[in-house]
């Protein structure tokens, strides 16, 4: 009974949640099961949209140009990447510009929340680098919103400068459509439908929210099966012992 | 008496190898322990890996509200095996809530907390509320938006007292709010309180072997033969039940490592947008419905601290002289429906404070404290226990027989 | 025979030896069980004590780039490299001489000169003595450069020639040559061997 009682609990809870934007439809993401990977080319193509779309308006602070070489770039792309942008030195007091280096933050498109602010109407392209686990079910939800614009409701009234985006909370975001079929050309020749591009990047920033999965799933496997055997026997010593107590 | 020269040389000075071997060896404890008697140890062992993973930890983070959020990222992306060290900290928080929560439980359906070992009871709530307090402070230092609000909610609790209250406030934040004094102090805080933890942990196993441990039937061992060494039964009983802990605790560490927390508190602390939810973690939600369900500022955290500090009552709220529910026909139902209106209290306090769930968590806090106050005593005059066996032998043939 | 006979109708040696029997295996298992729960938590400490190793930023190259211009022959710049100071000097002619023909019996941790240095006329050392870390003395005109025309430790009086090899003790060894690489005629990066 009480395990039914645990159930209503948290289908509860999600149905309360809900109402605060339209549920995403759950996904298939390669790195999202137990023992998921992330797909280099699909990060790679996803970096791409990061880059000549979203990166307009929106940071990736918390990558460092060297980590890119993990998900396929060589040495000398990361660097040549990197010294195509122009960064602050972070130490230095007098805040000299220089090109980056791999070592190097992505650098935001804007230097401050209230410049960013300024340049978009009162609205703040946040930091993508931990978006998808910083929204309640991450890439099922940035999957979603990416591909969840419609057309605007007759009895809604969309404030200026808004779109109409079910997914999104209160359902009205400052963010326009960002992704149009064809925006962009694939370096590998994929068609740069809005699925796509949205799956991509979805990969991409997840890749950057948690680089440490593969990681964490690889280790997790040995660990789990280590205390399984482990857990084998002391079973066995356990019942060898009492044995002489029962 | 161990051989070796060296531990006869200390042993004479300073006789740690003769209490070990009291306290974990010889300790006589009865037979019929069942699992539930693993969460002690398996408590202290997560207190353990929460004071060496923190330490690691604390290494590497940064109480400054300039760098708290960042310093934490880079543990998860630079540092060696960071985010496994964070994750465990993390978790394991929860995890030792759910341990003492299931150890609270235990002692609550077979009276561990009766005479006597009223003292061990207290010590053991104590231990909870520190507990409560250290965890609450550890989850404002990663200075996410749940960090900072929860932050700003359970301290403002404090203005609820009458005159004082704002000057209690300011002196607890180190300023007008929640701000690089008050991340500072919470991390000096939350480094010092476990140490505190582990010496009332120490107490708590004095009191515990001084009549040692209670048992299943609740009555106390009668003959040798009911009892059995520590060591190597209940160790080796332990480490069975670490092992499978582990395996769990694992589980959620490298695949769900986020299962327990809140996403909104990976987005960077704001002091000028407070988040659409703002829930505590988990295991503070039954208190944080009770603080919600009464109608009044000062009422509500009244409640609230009113709800822990029951505990320390118990002891003497409940005048039974049957330890175990296995004997109680009142208790044993009723003590079921307390845990299930503490699980309710609890999906409450996830909830929004506004229709049918302030009425379901109005009525659930009126039950809770009408089970202390008016259930407890009542049944101590009223209930008829069944016959208890004299001793655990015959508790056990009594249990044989009825299956 | 008779010995064989009360053997075999024993029942309560036969239990015994079955005792022995479990026992033993019951021994084995403990021990089995300890080993693979000692290896585990040996295992387990690695990632304890691996994160006080330097983390990935830390390692991430990191360099400095100098500007070499306005630093006469026989003057100094010193430098900060991932916290330690970089000593780089403009040898004069006479300072090239004098470490090219300094006698190998004098030097405690030998090495020629040349393969001390990329361009005879820069030096490049990392200024922090070999014996305990501190930073020797020389590198400015009025500080005391010991009797080598190079550096002395104000610690424990280690002194250093104008190749930064140590000439007395207590240092073991040689001043430490770091990784650098000439970007151009007046531009020094260092912490790389490649440009």
């Amino acid at each position: 009974m009480y395990w039914w009682l645990a159930l209503v609990f948290i289908v509860l809870n999600f149905s309360v949640r809900a109402e605060d934007g339209r549920t995403p439809i759950p996904q298939h993401w390669s790195f999202k099961t137990p023992l998921g990977t992330f797909d280099k080319k699909e990060l790679q193509r996803g970096f791409q949209v990061y880059k000549e779309v979203c990166a307009a308006c929106h940071g990736i602070n918390q990558l460092r140009f060297r980590e890119l070489e993990k998900i396929g770039f060589t040495k000398d792309q990361v660097k040549a990447l990197a010294a195509s942008y122009t960064v602050k030195e972070e130490e230095d007091a007098d805040e000299e510009e220089r090109p980056g280096r791999p070592g190097d933050r992505v650098p935001s498109p804007f230097s401050s929340e209230k410049k960013a602010r300024e340049a978009n109407w009162g609205a703040y392209p946040v930091d993508l680098s931990l978006i998808t686990k910083g929204r309640g079910q991450g890439p099922d939800y940035l999957y979603a919103l990416l591909t969840g614009y419609e057309p605007c409701p007759k009895d809604v009234t969309l404030f200026e400068g808004r779109s109409y985006n079910p997914y999104f909370q209160g359902g009205q975001i400052s963010m326009p459509p960002p992704l149009i079929d064809n925006i962009i050309t694939y370096h590998d020749g994929t068609l740069a439908t809005i699925p796509q591009m949205a799956r991509d990047v979805t990969a991409f920033l997840s890749w950057v929210a948690e680089p440490e999965l593969e990681n964490r799933h690889e280790m997790g496997v040995k660990v789990l099966l280590f205390l399984l055997v482990l857990t084998g026997l002391f079973y066995g010593v356990y019942q060898a012992l009492w044995k002489l107590v029962r | 008496m161990n051989n070796n020269k060296v531990v006869q040389w200390i042993d004479t000075r300073l006789p740690i190898f003769t209490f070990m071997r009291h306290a974990l060896k010889e300790y006589p404890t009865p037979k019929n322990l069942n699992f539930l008697w693993n969460t002690g140890s398996l408590a202290g062992i997560t207190l353990l890996i929460m004071i060496i993973t923190g330490i690691t930890l604390a290494m590497h983070y940064c109480p400054d509200p300039e760098d708290a959020f960042q310093s934490v990222e880079r543990i998860m992306r630079d540092v060696n095996y960071g985010w496994l060290i964070r994750y465990i900290h993390m978790n394991g928080a929860s995890f030792f809530f759910v341990l003492v929560y299931i150890h609270i439980f235990r002692g609550m359906y077979y009276g561990s907390y009766k005479s006597p070992r009223e003292l061990l009871w207290i010590l053991g709530v104590v231990i909870f509320l520190m507990m409560m307090a250290t965890a609450f402070m550890g989850y404002v230092l990663p200075w996410g938006q749940m960090s900072f609000w929860g932050a700003k909610v359970i301290t403002n609790l404090f203005s609820a007292i009458p005159i004082v209250g704002d000057t209690i406030v300011h002196w607890l934040l180190g300023g007008p709010t929640v701000g690089a004094p008050t991340l500072n102090r919470f991390f000096a805080l939350h480094y010092l309180l476990p140490f505190g933890i582990v010496a009332i942990v120490c107490l708590h196993m004095v009191a515990l072997h001084q009549f040692g441990s209670n048992n299943p039937s609740g009555v106390d061992p009668k003959h040798p033969s009911e009892q059995i060494p520590f060591h190597p039964y209940y160790t080796v009983k332990d480490l069975l039940g670490l092992s499978i802990y582990l395996f769990v605790f694992a589980f959620v560490v490298f695949f769900a490592p986020n299962f327990f927390g809140e996403p909104e508190n990976y987005n960077p602390a704001n002091s000028m947008v407070t988040p659409v939810h703002i829930v505590p973690e988990w295991y503070f939600l039954p208190f944080y419905a009770i603080l919600r369900s009464i109608p009044s500022k000062l009422g509500g955290v009244m409640g609230m601290f009113g709800a822990v500090f029951v505990l320390f009552l118990l002891p003497w709220l409940d005048r039974s002289r049957v330890r175990s529910a296995t004997f109680r026909p009142l208790y044993r139902p009723l003590f079921w429906v307390f845990v299930l209106n503490s699980i309710v209290l609890g999906w409450i306090g996830s909830q929004p404070p506004e229709g049918i769930y302030l009425i379901i968590g109005r009525g659930a806090t009126a039950y809770y404290f009408f089970h202390f106050f008016v259930l407890l005593p009542l049944l101590s005059v009223i209930e008829k226990p069944l016959p208890v066996p004299d001793s655990i032998t015959l508790y056990l043939d009594q249990k044989k027989r009825a299956v | 025979m008779l010995y064989k006979i009360i053997r075999e109708h024993d029942m309560t040696k036969k239990q015994a030896d079955q005792n022995v029997q479990s026992k033993e295996r019951r021994d084995f298992l403990q021990l089995v069980t300890t080993a693979v729960g000692g290896v585990g938590a040996a295992c387990a400490l690695w990632p304890l004590i691996d994160s006080m190793n330097p983390a990935a930023d830390t390692l991430a190259e990191s360099t400095v780039d100098v500007d070499l211009r306005g630093i006469e022959p026989g003057q100094g710049k010193t430098v900060l490299w991932q916290g330690s100071p970089v000593f780089i000097r403009r040898r004069t002619p006479d300072e090239i001489t004098y470490a090219q023909n300094m006698p190998m019996d004098t030097l405690l941790d030998p090495e020629r000169d040349e393969a001390r240095v990329k361009k005879p006329e820069w030096l490049v050392v990392v200024g922090v003595c070999t014996h305990l870390g501190c930073v020797p003395t020389g590198q400015k005109p009025t500080e005391p450069k010991g009797e080598y025309k190079g550096w002395l430790c104000p610690c424990h009086g280690s002194q250093f020639d104008i190749s930064g090899r140590v000439c007395r003790g207590p240092a073991p060894t040689n001043l430490q040559v770091p990784p650098y690489v000439f970007l151009d005629d007046h531009t020094l990066k260092i912490g790389t061997n490649e440009a």
